[in-house]
């Protein structure tokens, strides 16, 4: 039963695209009704990317029709689909950073008070309109991008992975906002990997598979395994239960792969101790800006503490450039892939290029000795390589599996892993977690930051939980559900409530943060918004 | 609602627009070398009869100097940079060379060109890998700097110099077998070493890397100061060694006998297919390149067309290619 064509406020049809050797979409269709939030859903790989750049203007498909309210158009350009009615919101604010946030506005003629209502009702409260977009956090930064979008009344609103990474009281302002979207008259394609948001805002949600339309859901209670069955085209298999926990909290007298003592870096991080032990997985949780990304930076060699120190087997260590890092060991993947992949290269040179550094491996590459270790790390991590000539034409998910490819064929001893599943596909996070527990069986000591709470008891022997710069919880794994972390990472006591004006209060907190000069002056004076409202409460 | 489509594998293997894409994309001298024949057909409809052996040893000795430059540039171009000195440091060279060899001798007349090269190579690696200097700035520089030692040593020998020694005018000029240059005795080996160098090595493995993203190289362990210092001294020394084959070719030293050379040799780099962004080319294709401006600059030149011609048609071809070039590329 297919329906008549008049029904629809865009509907691609049959829309293939080939790069190369690579067919990115083979046959995929979308249809939206009006009004309707729906959901456009596949692995990594499937072609959701490529389907939205199609839609946008952006590629160019090689086959297939673009309709929207019955009649064919064709956007050449994303400012002639935005001219059509087409806005799309991506992870990456398209926001110019050299330019105050009013600039940015005037430049794509966003109507002010419609704005400053968005923002609003999305939940920043004031915003400074003055002040540059490079200054302000990355939250904040896709929340005015999402203003600005709705602020135009677009006829279709195209959110791809809107929430990933917001924290959890920004996620759910716009999840409400989405959903008062919906029957209106613009309707809004909804992209995420997150399949609670899916079916707390949806409709209907098309499925792709391979570049191919598998199938459209109508969202219901039980429509989550309907969609994960269609995405990975078999049955799932269920995240194999851990046997037994290495029982490395016990052995307390072995000296800790990696310790970290009263770790203070200006501004951002105040006075950080942990320890990591070999064959142990420890997860970090955070709300977005709580000075993980200094942590991260210290740890792996970019950044310089300001006081504190790190030991690694018990032995102090300083890092002046991330080689120091890795020959003590310490390896880093970080969370943007396009920081840690040579793009033009091949999967096997991105993958050997760690062995190349030290200049006394500048000499001719000893192939024997370095391709089963590539092959390996290929192997283990299942890595497509039909396009390994060059890295960029991979899929999100297989990029990501070479950055922790890389330090995999070396050898890992102790591997920070900032984020590494954020917007990749189901299948690929469930490969990513069974990989940190093999190496971590193996010996490895891992420590993990995730901003999706769920991977904690999946992948983790226990947590730390970070707030403002300070260590403010450590959780055994067996107690890190969901909401025991979200009410440490908001620094609450563990029976509390989780009330609004608290989020509010912490966000606040996360603003001003921003200016490390403010946040000096808190620590100075022992006034912390967030904390302080909390145990009033 | 949607039905589920059958998948189909790829068809038939087609010679596609896409496939022609993606040959030029992964061996871009494939179509070089056919502009190149292109090239000489037309050479021989212009003046028939004028190719032969002979005029194919021509036109290698005299594109063997510029292929050298052009590799200075090939190789910093692939970490993202440039090295705008080659032309000073090759004139410069041959031009100490002829100052010093009828004093101290030839020996060291080249020992010191040499190493007045590596300091200059040195000197233009620690601005660029240390303290950040755009490369087109620093050895834009350094250009200037050995223009003015060299018009400084100019002043000083001016007495003393007693011309191109011969052994340069035998390696240069030379031909043996009848019609093969002299110069690719010293060419091959180094066009060899270059090319192992770029693609079998972990110092040619960190050139490509540091040059697609300095970040991630940096995040991999690679220390860029390192690699950026040894990289401007190789290409400084490159030069210097170009620069005798240039003085003992047209049997002249002057301080600004390779100066013309500069641009063609960026032009031969990026026609052959590097990318001056960084991350992507290759030795193969630059060498063609060196050889299809040499012909091109002969055929002007048989036509008796002036030097602004020959600028002109250079600087077209150079931006009609790179933007073939980024045509391609793009996915």
């Amino acid at each position: 039963m297919t329906a008549s064509t008049n029904g629809y406020l865009l509907e691609a049809s049959d829309v293939s695209k080939r790069y190369g050797a690579v067919v990115a979409l083979k046959s995929a269709s979308l249809r939206v009704r009006p009004g309707e939030a729906h959901a456009l859903m596949g692995a990594n790989g499937a072609g959701k990317s490529t389907l939205v750049k199609v839609l946008t203007g952006a590629v160019r498909p090689d086959e297939g029709t673009i309709t929207v309210r019955g009649k064919e158009r064709m956007a050449h350009s994303p400012a002639e689909a935005r001219r059509g009615g087409l806005v799309s919101v991506y992870q990456e604010p398209a926001l110019i950073p050299d330019l105050d946030i009013s600039s940015n506005l005037r430049l794509t003629e966003t109507p002010l008070e419609p704005f400053r209502d968005w923002v609003r009702q999305l939940g920043l409260g004031k915003l400074d309109l003055s002040r540059m977009a490079r200054d302000l956090p990355l939250a904040t930064l896709r929340i005015i991008d999402l203003a600005r979008a709705l602020a135009i009344r677009p006829d279709v609103l195209m959110l791809d992975e809107i929430t990933a990474a917001l924290p959890a009281n920004l996620t759910e302002s716009v999840l409400e906002v989405v959903a008062s979207q919906r029957g209106g008259e613009g309707s809004i394609i909804f992209i995420s990997h997150r399949m609670t948001e899916i079916a707390s805002v949806c409709d209907r949600a098309t499925v792709l598979r391979e570049g191919v339309t598998v199938g459209v859901v109508d969202i219901s209670a039980d429509s989550a395994d309907r969609i994960v069955e269609l995405m990975l085209g078999e049955a799932v298999g269920e995240m194999p239960e851990r046997t037994e926990r290495a029982a490395v909290a016990s052995q307390a007298d072995e000296v800790p792969r990696l310790e970290v003592r009263s770790l203070g870096s200006s501004g951002r991080l105040r006075d950080v101790s942990f320890d990591v032990r070999a064959g142990e997985v420890v997860g970090l949780v955070a709300l977005e800006g709580q000075g993980q990304d200094e942590l991260f930076d210290i740890l792996a060699g970019s950044e310089h503490a300001s006081t504190g120190e790190v030991l690694v087997d018990g032995r102090p260590v300083s890092f002046r450039h991330p080689a120091d890092a890795i020959r003590a060991g310490i390896v880093f993947v970080p969370a943007d892939r396009a920081e840690a992949l040579l793009m033009q290269r091949s999967v096997r040179e991105n993958i050997a290029l760690p062995f190349s550094t030290p200049i006394s491996r500048w000499g001719p590459i000893r192939k024997r000795n370095e391709k089963p270790k590539v092959d390996k790390a290929i192997d283990t991590l299942q890595i497509d390589t039909r396009a390994q000539k060059e890295v960029r034409l991979l899929s999100g998910g297989n990029q990501q599996k070479v950055t922790i490819a890389r330090w995999v064929a070396g050898g890992v001893q102790t591997m920070l892993c900032f984020d590494p599943t954020r917007g990749i596909d189901i299948r690929t996070k469930h490969q990513v977690y069974l990989l940190l527990r093999d190496l971590a069986e193996a010996g490895a000591a891992i420590l993990l930051y995730t901003s999706e709470l769920s991977e904690i008891q999946l992948t983790c022997d226990r947590a730390i939980v970070i707030f403002g710069g300070e260590v403010v919880a450590e959780i055994d794994v067996s107690d890190a559900d969901e909401a025991t972390l979200l009410r440490a990472a908001h620094n609450l006591r563990s029976d509390a409530p989780l009330p609004e004006e608290v989020v509010a209060a912490a966000v606040a907190a996360e603003e001003e943060a921003d200016d490390a000069g403010e946040e000096l002056a808190h620590q100075e004076s022992g006034e912390d918004p967030g904390p302080a409202e909390a145990g009033d409460l | 609602m949607t039905d589920t489509v059958t998948t189909t594998d790829s068809g038939p293997k087609r010679l596609t627009t896409a496939r022609l894409r993606g040959l030029f994309r992964e061996r871009p001298i494939i179509p070089l070398i056919g502009l190149l024949a292109i090239l000489v057909v037309v050479s021989e409809l212009i003046r028939p009869g004028i190719v032969s052996l002979n005029w194919a040893g021509v036109m290698v000795r005299a594109a063997v100097p510029l292929a050298i430059l052009a590799g200075c540039q090939t190789m910093t171009m692939l970490t993202g940079g440039i090295d705008l000195s080659v032309g000073a440091v090759a004139s410069m060279s041959g031009f100490v060379v002829a100052t010093l060899v009828g004093g101290p001798g030839l020996a060291t007349g080249i020992l010191v060109a040499l190493a007045v090269a590596a300091i200059v190579g040195l000197i233009s690696g620690i601005g660029v890998g240390i303290f950040r200097v755009h490369p087109l700035i620093m050895t834009l520089g350094m250009s200037l700097v050995v223009l003015g030692f060299a018009n400084v040593w100019q002043i000083r020998m001016v007495q003393t110099g007693s011309g191109v020694p011969d052994q340069f005018r035998d390696l240069g000029a030379g031909i043996f077998l009848g019609f093969v240059p002299r110069s690719l005795l010293l060419f091959v080996p180094l066009a060899i070493l270059i090319i192992l160098g770029l693609n079998r090595t972990g110092y040619g493995r960190l050139l490509y890397a540091i040059g697609d993203n300095p970040i991630a190289s940096r995040l991999s362990g690679a220390r860029s100061w390192q690699v950026l210092i040894v990289l401007y001294v190789i290409s400084a020394v490159l030069a210097g060694v170009a620069g005798f084959l240039y003085s003992g070719l047209t049997n002249v030293a002057s301080v600004t006998l390779a100066d013309t050379a500069l641009l063609p040799s960026v032009a031969a780099a990026v026609i052959g297919g590097t990318s001056i962004m960084g991350g992507r080319g290759g030795y193969g294709g630059t060498m063609v390149g060196a050889l299809i401006l040499t012909v091109i600059s002969s055929i002007l030149s048989s036509l008796g067309y002036p030097e602004a011609v020959r600028q002109i048609l250079f600087g077209a071809l150079i931006i009609f290619v790179a933007a073939a070039y980024t045509r391609v590329t793009e996915p």
